[in-house]
């Protein structure tokens, strides 16, 4: 295995040959992203290993400046010619378009708060330390006359921002994640969880919670659609709240296209839900910078209700004359900004004491296949799925057939009557978060499938 | 290419690998996005790598890298051997593929004007006409114009004594209009949502889409949804337009028809599939009318799931997925045909780039024309609404339970078009609402849409789609259910 040191070294100096061709070529500015991945994947199903893959990967993407232009272009080959080749190619998309006036200037030597998101352990995973895991829980599912499916991952990303005006920074990340469905004749669980640090991880213990939720749901029922008292553990509200925060954009509101056009300063939430994007919270992910190397501050987007603030990378911040948050995607692009290390402040009650204190309800493990239906009233449209229960006097009932919803979130966050402590969770739909579990009143169930 | 395709071959076997292919894959992009009078995205990239597949003990394994040197290509296959041996610890049974034929040969879709050879400037130009025509109707708030065209260079070898050279070049455009006006965004989009229509053809493709011819429409459209009534609750006759059709055709049969999602393998993500193998030709899937294949050869039409041969080197086939009603065929691999009784696999496993591991993906997956002239079949339709171009679409994991929302809709009285209708949306169950066609419109209004953006597998693969589809009617529909209260 390469060291870090000497991924590290290698992409700095790639980027020092990077802008040293885009001085020769005569270029305004340069701008070099140079980041180095490795993955591994071991996936199983049927409670047997059937995919384990593993991937190195480069990318050396290069943004050239010119005479109030800008592009970009990407290889993944570090010999001389094709360095020289793909600086080229960024001058020669830069120079053949109209100039954009509003295009700013680079960033130069911004100071940046630490972050430590790489654990040697991580890096380090073998195939036979995720097969020796994965035979574990397939051993335990088939113990339990289940069905095991799912993946466990490891890896480690390396990364230089550097740029002609002096900005050289780096940042390292490694990453571990483990999920689980565990299927029966009629019904199935399902956990996951991720971190940087893979000891964080405990595949038995996901294991042994998507197996109890697949035994919990058997023979479910079909309960009629309409409005539900509903219980969304974490991973679910994560899920709903993916396309929420994308709306928290200066560059969303100056298109006229987020839900918060014209609502600004309002209470759309309710009191108890106040909510940060902070990519320094210890629970998160991330860099510390944005796309441009704009150090990343961190923001309250919503305060007890009220939508307080929204994210502006540095060209939106300007045009809003607002101060830039340092979250901007690179350059160039149509979207602007987007706050990605959303923390929800959370509450103090478990979802065993919803569940309690619930007389008929629906817990939920899971949602799949979201997708918006009404973009201003957000209003989003997906399924259940791996563990939905009926919740009757104070426990859980039974497993239900799995039910379509669509519902506004922004109604939602209305009518949150419990929150959990937040916490880092995983789904499918949306980037990791830490969300709390929520209790929620008249969550609207649409229609019901046949499983 | 084929020296280092060779030696991961050789190092592989020498391993201890029983099987073993490899991608080499040169892939090149152009991505041109404009928004309001200004460019975007402007980018290219390009990305050339090496991926290795093995079965050793009785396992897969699969190790990928961009280094294409001696030692790392060798040092590759190394690994994937390892992990394949890796894998056996939690084996169940040895993996066995189906016999294919060693192939020598090369293959390039025809195109007539090279994307990447067309003056980025010009590409912008039309981009940035077309965005003034939407912008001159008042109330468009945003317009927006995109342009993506691929080039993938590939050579596949095998241990079986294959060698197949491809060269597939894909373009893609569309343009889009958004107005935001009281408490309602409202979008309209041409030729299609999400990207517009992309096929395996050269820029000739964007020069046929008269993108600025259509612009003043599309804005025009997308304002005067706000004025429209809304669509209403109930159930109804639709009549969907082709794009529409060729989605609903992919969410609701090409995803079940995938053997690999029926037997399991994925079912931690993507999900599972109702069509149990018990299923295959027993199933009524639609109304005796409806006809559906999975069609990968040229001859169908470039689409985004045309090809010479799949990932696994097994030639570019045609398999009945619904005949006169019936289930018919399941989208195949070398590993997984045998599961339904096929002696061969039927060729549709494909591979996002050298770093991903190929898996069972759609070809082309189209409903054969009917005989109904599109004026007959409104002329015969007394009330009905019909709906047009994609604005959200979800279905459950096991692909029963679906919900579409399209961007406008028309209501269909005593045979004539009338009024708009704005959020029109409907649901129903895969089986039920397939069975429900009773017209589908000739080869004259059919077109093979492309999906570029299809999700599967983990870790997550993008891949392009064919959808062939011509517009057709479905009797008692459930509408209007996205915005009940």
């Amino acid at each position: 295995m390469t060291s870090s040191i000497k991924i590290t070294a290698d992409l700095e100096r790639v980027a020092e040959r990077v802008l040293k061709l885009a001085k020769t070529a005569g270029l305004d500015g340069a701008e070099i992203d140079a980041a180095a991945n490795t993955d591994a994947l071991t996936r199983f199903a049927n409670n047997t290993i059937h995919q384990n893959v593993a991937e190195q990967t480069l990318s050396i993407s290069v943004r050239a400046i010119m005479d109030s232009r800008t592009a970009r272009a990407t290889t993944n080959k570090t010999d001389d010619e094709s360095l020289a080749r793909v600086v080229a190619a960024a001058a020669s998309l830069a120079k053949n378009q109209p100039r954009n006036l509003d295009l700013l200037p680079l960033l130069g030597k911004p100071k940046y708060q630490k972050v430590s998101r790489s654990f040697s352990s991580t890096a380090e995973t073998t195939p036979q330390d995720r097969a020796h895991a994965v035979a574990k829980v397939c051993k335990h599912a088939a113990k339990h006359k289940q069905t095991a499916a799912g993946i466990f991952v490891s890896g480690s990303s390396h990364s230089i921002l550097a740029n002609s005006k002096g900005l050289f920074t780096h940042y390292e990340q490694t990453r571990a994640e483990f999920s689980i469905t565990i299927l029966e004749s009629d019904s199935s669980g399902w956990a996951k969880a991720n971190s940087p640090d893979i000891h964080k991880i405990d595949p038995q213990a996901l294991a042994e919670s998507a197996s109890e939720k697949s035994a919990q749901s058997r023979k479910p029922r079909e309960l009629a659609p309409g409005h539900y008292v509903t219980i969304l553990e974490p991973s679910a509200v994560l899920d709903l709240m993916g396309s929420l925060f994308f709306d928290f954009s200066g560059t969303a509101i100056e298109d006229k296209r987020s839900c918060l056009t014209g609502r600004m300063g309002q209470k759309l939430f309710g009191e108890n839900i106040t909510v940060w994007d902070d990519a320094y919270h210890p629970l998160q992910t991330g860099y510390p910078y944005d796309g441009e190397g704009q150090p990343r501050e961190k923001v309250l987007l919503i305060d007890r209700g009220i939508a307080k603030n929204v994210v502006y990378a540095r060209a939106t911040a300007k045009r809003a004359k607002r101060k830039p948050t340092g979250h901007g995607f690179s350059l160039p692009n149509d979207f602007g900004e987007a706050p990605m290390n959303i923390v929800f402040t959370g509450g103090d009650k478990s979802v065993d004491e919803m569940i309690l204190t619930t007389e008929r309800g629906v817990l939920v493990t899971r949602l799949w296949y979201i997708r918006e239906v009404d973009p201003y009233k957000k209003i989003l449209t997906g399924m259940t799925r791996d563990g939905t229960f009926l919740v009757e006097n104070g426990k859980i009932a039974g497993g239900v057939r799995n039910f379509r919803f669509n519902q506004s979130v922004i109604e939602m966050l209305a009518n949150v009557e419990m929150l959990g402590p937040a916490e880092r969770s995983a789904g499918e739909e949306a980037f990791e978060m830490v969300v709390p579990a929520m209790k929620i009143r008249d969550f609207h169930f649409s229609e019901v499938t046949k499983f | 290419m084929k020296d280092f395709a060779a030696l991961a071959l050789d190092t592989a076997k020498r391993r201890g690998a029983t099987y073993a292919d490899a991608r080499v894959m040169d892939i090149r992009h152009r991505d041109i996005s404009t928004k309001n009078g200004e460019v975007g995205t402007l980018s290219e990239s390009e990305s050339l790598g090496i991926g290795i597949r093995v079965i050793a003990n009785g396992s897969w394994g699969f190790a990928s890298t961009d280094r294409l040197t001696r030692e790392a290509v060798q040092a590759c296959a190394a690994e994937a051997v390892a992990i394949a041996k890796a894998s056996a610890i939690a084996k169940t049974e040895d993996i066995a593929l189906a016999p294919e034929s060693a192939y020598v040969d090369v293959w390039q879709n025809p195109y007539l004007k090279d994307p990447f050879r067309i003056p980025v400037e010009r590409q912008i130009d039309l981009l940035l006409a077309a965005d003034k025509e939407m912008r001159r109707v008042k109330g468009v708030t945003v317009a927006e114009g995109s342009m993506a065209f691929r080039r993938i260079d590939q050579l596949f070898v095998s241990s079986i004594g294959s060698s197949i050279h491809q060269t597939k070049v894909q373009s893609g455009a569309g343009i889009v209009a958004l107005s935001f006006s009281g408490n309602e965004l409202q979008k309209r989009s041409y030729p299609n949502s999400f990207g517009g229509q992309h096929m395996l053809k050269g820029y000739e493709l964007v020069e046929s889409l008269d993108l600025v011819g259509n612009a003043q429409r599309v804005g025009e459209e997308c304002v005067a949804l706000h004025s429209a009534a809304q669509c209403p609750q109930g159930q109804s006759t639709i009549i969907l337009e082709s794009s529409q059709l060729g989605l609903q055709i992919h969410e609701s049969i090409g995803h079940p028809i995938e053997l690999d999602r029926v037997l399991g393998m994925e079912a931690n993500f993507a999900g599972m599939s109702f069509l149990t193998t018990e299923k295959l030709r027993k199933l009524k899937y639609g109304s005796d009318i409806v006809n559906v294949v999975a069609d990968a050869r040229l001859e169908h039409g470039p689409g985004l799931g045309t090809f010479g041969y799949d990932d696994e080197g097994v030639p570019a086939q045609c398999t009945p997925i619904i005949t006169d009603g019936l289930f018919t065929g399941y989208l195949t691999s070398r590993e997984t045909a045998a599961s339904v009784g096929e002696k061969r696999s039927g060729g549709t496993v494909r591979c996002e780039s050298w770093n991903r591991l190929p898996m069972i993906r759609m070809t082309n997956i189209s409903i054969n024309p009917g005989t109904w002239k599109y004026d007959d079949l409104i002329a015969d339709t007394d009330d009905a609404i019909l709906m047009e171009t994609n604005r959200s679409w979800s279905i459950d994991d096991r692909r029963y339970h679906f919900q579409f929302s399209t961007e406008v809709g028309w209501e269909i009285k005593g045979g004539k078009k009338g009024r708009m209708i704005k959020n029109p949306s409907y649901s129903g169950i895969t089986t039920e609402f397939w069975n429900s066609c009773d017209a589908i419109c000739s080869r004259d209004y059919w077109t093979l849409w492309g999906t570029p953006n299809c999700g599967k597998g983990q870790p997550m693969q993008t891949m392009g789609t064919g959808h062939g589809a011509s517009p057709a009617r479905f009797r008692n529909v459930k509408i209007g259910v996205a915005f009940s209260k």
